[in-house]
């Protein structure tokens, strides 16, 4: 186990090069990617069992980034594994790249699916789950989901199969940072009560604040010790987290920031 | 003749290999009875998973269970399949190149009484389209399982078109399924009849028909829509006045459309297509649709006699 000191800092340098990437390629997604980077940290070093040795493995722990537009983040995680060149980070979004805008699972290893058209990845990793439970394989899936993204009619027809099939090696963790494209997810169309909604589904849902490394942890560890359903971890968090300009801020979903936006937002990133 | 329909022979060849591959899961959305998957829920239940009325979240589970290494083959009505669950069919099993099998019965209008609702005349055009999505018709009950089990062996997602309505054996015992390779049934050097499905039958019909008038015709079963025998069909085109293709499909972008971009680009010649023309289908028994919708034996004759 990391500390929460180490991971901080991992946290902060995959910030960094989120910034770079995103700016470099003057698109990406820069706010929902830092709402969830702490849960994608803690998930990738204190949590899943992915290394260099299994990392080609058809079966060992996976991680499904349904809301595939936070590629930036998944790829920056990747890279501080090292499973990816640094180097290369700065070909994201451009041609002939195997960083695309939403992750490509056959350009990449580690990527465990594709994604990025909402709504699709739980489906996905309901089925891995389901394959790890028919072929006896001890192994956990782990799923980001938006806030947003669960406007989408799938993520319901996922969530009622999860617990339809008592998927208790499937854990999800919901980025509730409360912002979509065009808005307030509450005004755009209000998903709320997560919580209550996926309880009434049939998941075990535990609240936690999705940057706090204790909470998320503590979290993980009670999903393991639930037995025939699901585990839904829905983290509150803070779009934009990270960059005081960028926080809960709708405008940063999808938009590149200018030369003087990196720097500054570079700055507040420094150890 | 034995008569035997496609989703039946699918049923029988699904349920002896999910006994043979224990990496072979079934997925079905409340359909299994008709898509006949039930077949293989009652010899191997623990591999067979009903995923509800929910067809997109059933290609999003087929494509997490065949990215852990599982053979699966997801069935629905073609209605849905390819309508419905396009996009997830698209995004998450055709661009990742999953190995999925999507076996989706119920296809055309032969499906009859239920109406236009469920009857898709548009899925071949849909997967065509899907890059790396191989697309494959079978004719009757001796290719269909030959089908399922050469699917089985090749990685990479397969879209197979499967019909509700009996259809009648044309295929001899000793028939063997290659993938990717049209079959002749019958030589003739005037025209030539490229057929797929159900309407391999009719064009079979239509060939005896025509030779008692004079005209000799050969008949193409086009199994395997994509990746299409283009050296075939070309090698065909050019001992034949004229190319009829036979679909029970919409014109727009079925066989007819597959074939039409083959010659026109290596040996223009002149062509009619029998399909169903711009317009949704009805309730009705599968004869009297293919009667009214112009897919029979005497249409293909017609459509010969008129164009060449």
């Amino acid at each position: 186990m990391l500390s929460n000191q180490e991971l901080a800092k991992i946290a902060k340098r995959v910030r960094r090069n989120i910034i770079k990437m995103v700016t470099d390629a003057k698109s990406g997604h820069i706010g929902g990617a830092f709402s969830a980077t702490e849960i994608a940290v803690s998930l990738y070093f204190n949590e899943m069992n992915i290394t260099k040795d299994n990392l080609n493995d058809l079966s060992r722990d996976k991680f499904v980034l349904s809301k595939g537009h936070a590629s930036a983040l998944l790829f920056a995680v990747l890279c501080e594994k090292g499973f990816l060149p640094e180097e290369e980070l700065l070909t994201f979004r451009k041609i002939n790249s195997r960083l695309q805008g939403h992750p490509n699972m056959n350009y990449v290893q580690g990527v465990d699916m594709s994604t990025g058209s909402l709504g699709q990845g739980l489906s996905t990793a309901v089925g891995m789950a389901l394959s790890y439970k028919i072929h006896n394989q001890d192994f956990r899936v782990y799923s980001v989901v938006g806030d947003g993204e669960s406007e989408e009619g799938q993520i319901w027809e996922a969530a009622m199969a999860a617990a339809h099939f008592k998927l208790d090696n499937l854990c999800a963790v919901l980025d509730m940072n409360g912002l979509q494209i065009d808005g307030d997810v509450t005004v755009v169309m209000n998903p709320f009560p997560l919580d209550e909604k996926f309880k009434a589904f049939g998941w075990h849902v535990i609240c936690v604040d999705g940057h706090d490394y204790d909470q998320l942890h503590k979290a993980y560890a009670e999903a393991r010790t639930v037995k025939g359903k699901p585990t839904m971890i829905i983290a509150k968090t803070v779009k934009g987290k990270g960059v005081s300009f960028m926080e809960n801020d709708y405008m940063w979903h999808g938009v590149a920031p200018s030369a003087e936006q990196a720097e500054a937002a570079l700055k507040e990133l420094e150890d | 003749m034995a008569k035997m329909a496609t989703r039946e022979a699918y049923g029988k060849a699904l349920a002896q290999l999910i006994v043979e591959d224990k990496n072979v899961v079934v997925l079905d959305a409340d359909l299994s009875k008709s898509t006949k998957t039930a077949d293989a829920k009652a010899v191997c239940p623990e591999r067979h998973f009903n995923v509800g009325i929910a067809e997109g979240n059933m290609m999003g589970v087929a494509a997490g269970l065949a990215s852990c290494g599982n053979t699966v083959f997801a069935s629905s009505f073609a209605m849905f399949a390819t309508g419905r669950a396009y996009e997830q069919v698209r995004n998450s099993i055709g661009y990742t190149h999953l190995n999925v099998k999507i076996c989706a019965t119920h296809a055309g209008i032969t499906l009859g009484e239920d109406g236009a609702s469920h009857q898709s005349i548009e899925d071949i055009a849909l997967m065509r389209a899907i890059p790396g999505m191989t697309v494959i018709q079978p004719c009757d009950d001796i290719e269909t399982k030959q089908v399922i089990q050469a699917i089985a062996k090749i990685k990479g997602p397969c879209y197979v078109r499967l019909g509700r309505a009996a259809v009648d054996t044309v295929n001899s015992e000793d028939y063997v399924f290659e993938l990717g390779k049209g079959s002749v049934l019958r030589q003739g050097n005037d025209i030539t009849l490229v057929a797929t499905g159900m309407m391999v039958q009719q064009a079979l019909q239509a060939a005896t028909t025509l030779s008692e008038q004079g005209i000799e015709v050969s008949v193409i079963n086009i199994h395997t829509i994509k990746p299409l025998d283009e050296a075939l069909i070309l090698e065909y085109a050019k001992k034949s006045k004229l190319v009829v293709t036979c679909e029970e499909h919409s014109k727009f972008g079925g066989l007819g459309s597959a074939v039409a971009e083959t010659l026109s680009k290596n040996h223009p010649v002149k062509m009619a297509m029998v399909a169903v023309n711009d317009t949704f289908g009805e309730s009705g028994t599968p004869n009297a649709l293919i009667e009214k919708y112009g897919l029979t034996a005497k249409d293909i004759v017609k459509t010969v006699l008129e164009s060449i």
